[in-house]
């Protein structure tokens, strides 16, 4: 997948992030005019914006396919760009699986993130794990479509620059 | 409230036998068997019963004698063993407790089975509730109880009525004076709100235990019902905590680095055992209580995770994907001789084992649907109950007669049960989403 279909799908999936980027939006120095306008370097925003906050997995596993890699490569330059921020990596299943199996899974899906953050030099101190296993899917939809979206872990900043 | 709700449920309850209405009734014992059902088949017969308003005088005495035969009622067609005839068609209307029922009436509307009862608000302030269980064919009384409760704690009584009727007829403990606990679900699926939830076994008294605020999953008794251990998201922290129901008093007890979640009690309710994950690694660890120390008994980098004791508490059964796929696995209560039990085609998870011993009841995922199923301990006889989209985490009633589980139909959750042998496939009413439920233990 891509990283600019990745970021139209966060961007209507996650209400969330809707309104961090509408007060990123507000805060912002940009006039109206259109000129510069974009998210705060080292921000949420700018990490779903520039970088990709997220990457997905097939049924059942747990391993990283090249663009999950690639996207986390990304992640791995943007945190090294920011030294300041710290991330919690979030772990999520499809609703296709029992709720404590899918707990486990989910948390085996963040550490892989987290994972291959470390294995590109990233400081593992500042990258901490959770699990939700299927209780906060973002595709709404009950077939592959969605279940597909919502098999992911999503790099969330904990303490960038306040929007 | 919450408090008092449930100190309702130890409220002083006296009971006392009631001799046979008519001394010459106990002897006229007619030959042959005596009223019975034999449970272990499917019931596709289920026994034609007559349940008569209790009797009353006053208007409330009237009233309440109502609900408690609805309640009954409610009870044993629910059990799927019984077929409560229609009251309109009575011919009799009993309003003589100490009377004898006309038994010609009875069998004229082809009732096997006739429960008579009385309701007295007596002047001490509590409730009399007393009851006769008749056998219609051979013309004699099969059980004659009396209750002594406070006036609130009548639908209890309904349940121990219903218990004491189920048990006298199947020769198997009753399970209706029994509660579930569950997780109340609601709000859009992307940002649900769970809550700790408890009600009677039918669906009555519901009652939350947590305000939503926290994510919560996977509640589970204690042995004496008075304690719940579940998974709680405080702080953005998955970890197992304890709820004492009495006191509401909650505290962590799998605070360790990682997450900690599927917990569930020892039979004797002195240790919890649930899952640890570190590093992304789930392994199956037992905490004592009394110690607060926690041993290690899986460790594989495989998911090991959903482990439940053996009544006696001697094994565990547990879910672990060491063998590619989620399977069912045994082993000693110390972690030892571990064994592979779930060899069929799909997914088999959530293990629970029957508080008789002999079976244990599952989760099966294959091919796009989910199955509820069980299997012997030795993996032999597996048996599926249930289909659907998704049905998912069995819990056993405790005579281990009855399965209750949850079912998701698109974005709608809902409780159900199943009679152990695949009969009798009903939905709870629950006010609004309910899933994740465990039935309670008998209350004593």
């Amino acid at each position: 997948m891509s990283f600019i279909s990745n970021f139209k799908l966060v961007s209507v999936a996650s209400g969330a992030l809707l309104l961090a980027a509408c007060a990123a939006n507000g805060s912002s120095s940009s006039s109206d005019m259109g000129a510069d306008v974009g998210p705060i370097a080292g921000s949420q925003e700018d990490l779903v914006a520039n970088v990709g906050d997220r990457v997905f997995f097939a049924f059942d596993r747990y391993d990283l396919n090249a663009t999950a890699q690639s996207t986390l490569q990304r992640q791995a330059a943007w945190l090294d760009a920011h030294p300041t921020v710290t991330l919690l990596v979030e772990g999520h299943c499809d609703e296709r699986g029992t709720r404590e199996y899918n707990l486990a899974l989910g948390a085996r899906r963040a550490n892989a993130a987290k994972g291959y953050l470390v294995s590109l030099g990233a400081d593992p101190a500042r990258a901490t794990t959770i699990s939700y296993g299927k209780e906060r899917p973002v595709a709404l939809g009950h077939n592959e479509e969605s279940w597909a979206l919502n098999r992911r872990a999503v790099s969330v900043v904990v303490n960038g620059p306040t929007s | 409230m919450r408090i008092r709700v449930l100190m309702a449920m130890s409220a002083v309850l006296s009971l006392t036998l009631l001799f046979p209405a008519s001394v010459e009734q106990a002897f006229a014992q007619r030959g042959g068997d005596t009223l019975h059902i034999e449970i272990n088949q499917g019931i596709i017969d289920p026994m034609p019963i007559a349940i008569a308003d209790f009797i009353g005088q006053s208007p409330d005495e009237i009233q309440k004698g109502q609900t408690l035969a609805q309640v009954v009622t409610n009870n044993l067609r629910n059990s799927g063993l019984f077929r409560p005839i229609d009251p309109r068609a009575f011919i009799e209307r009993p309003n003589d407790f100490q009377a004898l029922p006309r038994f010609v009436d009875w069998r004229l509307i082809d009732a096997e089975a006739l429960l008579t009862g009385q309701v007295v608000l007596q002047d001490d302030g509590r409730l009399r509730i007393e009851f006769r269980l008749w056998d219609v064919l051979r013309e004699q009384q099969l059980i004659g109880l009396q209750y002594f409760t406070t006036p609130e704690n009548w639908r209890r009584v309904a349940h121990l009525v219903s218990d004491a009727i189920y048990e006298r007829l199947t020769g198997e403990t009753g399970y209706f004076d029994t509660r579930i606990v569950y997780i109340h679900e609601s709000g859009p699926a992307n940002l649900r709100r769970k809550r700790l939830a408890i009600m009677d076994q039918d669906g009555a008294n519901p009652t939350y235990l947590t305000d939503g605020r926290d994510l919560v999953l996977t509640p589970r008794f204690s042995p004496t019902a008075q304690e719940i251990t579940y998974l709680a998201y405080q702080n953005n922290k998955p970890r197992v905590y304890l709820l004492n129901i009495e006191t509401a008093q909650q505290e962590i007890v799998g605070d360790f680095p990682g997450m900690t979640f599927a917990p569930r009690f020892s039979p004797d309710g002195k240790k919890i055992i649930m899952s640890f994950e570190r590093d992304g690694n789930s392994d199956i660890y037992v905490m004592d209580l009394a110690r607060r120390r926690s041993t290690r008994l899986t460790r594989h980098p495989a998911i090991d995770t959903g482990a439940t004791y053996s009544p006696d508490g001697r094994r565990l059964t547990f879910e672990s994907d060491r063998s590619q796929f989620q399977q069912i696995y045994v082993m000693n209560a110390d972690g030892t001789d571990v064994k592979r039990i779930s060899f069929g085609d799909g997914r088999y998870g959530t293990p629970v084992w029957s508080p008789r011993g002999d079976l244990i009841a599952f989760t099966k995922h294959r091919q796009g649907r989910f199955y509820i199923g069980v299997m012997r301990p030795d993996g032999s006889g597996e048996r599926l109950l249930t289909e659907s989209f998704l049905d998912e985490g069995p819990t056993w009633s405790p005579n281990g007669r009855v399965l209750m589980f949850f079912r998701q139909s698109g974005d709608t959750f809902k409780l159900w049960s199943v009679d152990l042998t695949g009969y009798n496939l009903r939905q709870i009413p629950t006010q609004g989403d309910a899933s994740d439920p465990a039935w309670s233990p008998l209350i004593k």
